[in-house]
């Protein structure tokens, strides 16, 4: 954005991180990006029963210009890997990217001359998803971890080699554990 | 075309505000999967706590997607993992490639892989994902020792095999339940 960048670090920027960070993470807008039968899944998780609203992130948009996060769902052929590129590079700022199912995390069962052998040969990806199809769950629980991500990123270059030299990792807590009903 | 037409609409949205509502609300309110879901595997235990695996890699012929690497070892007196001669020395399976086909399941000979019903396996990293032997083994239940120790409940592995449910229960493992009823099963 460029302000933060100026700024030294420590003054108030911790608590703006935070809140930069939670904007951040409840409304993060999907890209349409389904490839194959996880697209299936994924819809079933946009819909009533699973309803990803409850996030923030019922619109699919169909333009990567509104969209924060490519739900890569999947197997991703060479023929389509410069589509996805093009489509992740033109989405803004920050922006995410979660590998649903193996046949995008790594090419899964097809190990073969059309598939690309996970999308993280063309983009970054922030969370590996398995499962053929993952169900719905599996993938709101994924989202739930990245939102965790999202909420430990830092704010700056500054506050990022700090968090880089400091080796700190996010812990990813299956998501039934971590918002459990306290008995 | 009727007069009302165009209002009709709006009472389909309206009624629906009397209904039940029929999201399920997934992480606060955790529903178990149906019993036979194929999740995460584990590797069971005999009754005793040595390892069912004999490290045979049928289950690593059998993948569809090569998710599974095994490497077998020798038992020797000393140093004993499970009953018999072999056993699985080195147990990985890619997760980033496993599409829970369950075909692994069927090959092994000794019931020593199974799937229990975890499924939220989501990480940021590749290697992560690779789950190696010692994440994959069943947890001690009571009355079970971990490997390497020598045969406790017979004298050579055929007795493992051919009395295995008798000696669960000499074991104290209830009736109707067996060893590889994992954590998904106290959950319910």
């Amino acid at each position: 954005m460029g302000l933060e960048e100026k700024l030294p670090n420590g003054i108030l920027l911790t608590t703006v991180e935070k809140l930069v960070n939670w904007t951040r993470k409840s409304s993060l807008w999907p890209a349409t990006f389904g490839l194959a039968c996880c697209a299936i899944e994924m819809m079933t998780t946009g819909g009533p029963r699973y309803d990803l609203a409850r996030f923030g992130m019922e619109v699919f948009r169909a333009s990567p210009r509104q969209a924060d996060l490519m739900i890569v769902a999947g197997r991703v052929t060479n023929k389509m890997a410069p589509v996805l590129r093009q489509i992740y590079d033109q989405m803004p700022e920050p922006r995410w990217v979660l590998a649903m199912g193996v046949c995008a995390s790594s090419g899964g069962m097809f190990n073969n001359y059309a598939v690309v052998q996970g999308v993280d040969h063309i983009v970054p990806v922030d969370m590996y998803l398995p499962g053929c199809p993952p169900r719905p769950e599996m993938l709101m629980d994924a989202i739930l971890k990245l939102h965790a991500k999202i909420m430990d990123e830092p704010l700056g270059p500054t506050r990022a080699a700090l968090r880089a030299a400091s080796g700190k990792r996010t812990e990813l807590i299956p998501s039934s554990v971590r918002y459990a009903k306290k008995k | 075309m009727g007069v009302f037409d165009p209002v009709k609409g709006f009472g389909v949205t309206f009624s629906t505000m009397f209904k039940k509502v029929v999201t399920e609300q997934y992480p606060e309110d955790f529903r178990p999967t149906a019993p036979r879901y194929h999740g995460r595997h584990q590797l069971n235990r005999h009754p005793d706590g040595l390892e069912k695996c004999v490290g045979c890699e049928l289950c690593a012929w059998a993948c569809p997607a090569d998710a599974i690497f095994v490497e077998g070892g020798d038992n020797t007196e000393e140093e004993r993992y499970s009953p018999g001669e072999r056993y699985g020395k080195d147990y990985q399976i890619n997760y980033l490639r496993c599409i829970g086909c369950g075909l692994c399941v069927e090959a092994c000979p000794t019931r020593s892989l199974t799937m229990i019903n975890e499924y939220e396996l989501a990480d940021d990293d590749r290697q992560r994902l690779i789950w190696t032997k010692e994440q994959l083994l069943a947890p001690l239940l009571p009355g079970m020792e971990a490997p390497p120790h020598p045969m406790r409940l017979g004298d050579d592995e055929q007795d493992y095999y051919a009395r295995g449910p008798e000696l669960a229960r000499e074991r104290g493992v209830p009736a109707g339940e067996t060893v590889e009823t994992g954590r998904e099963e106290a959950r319910r």
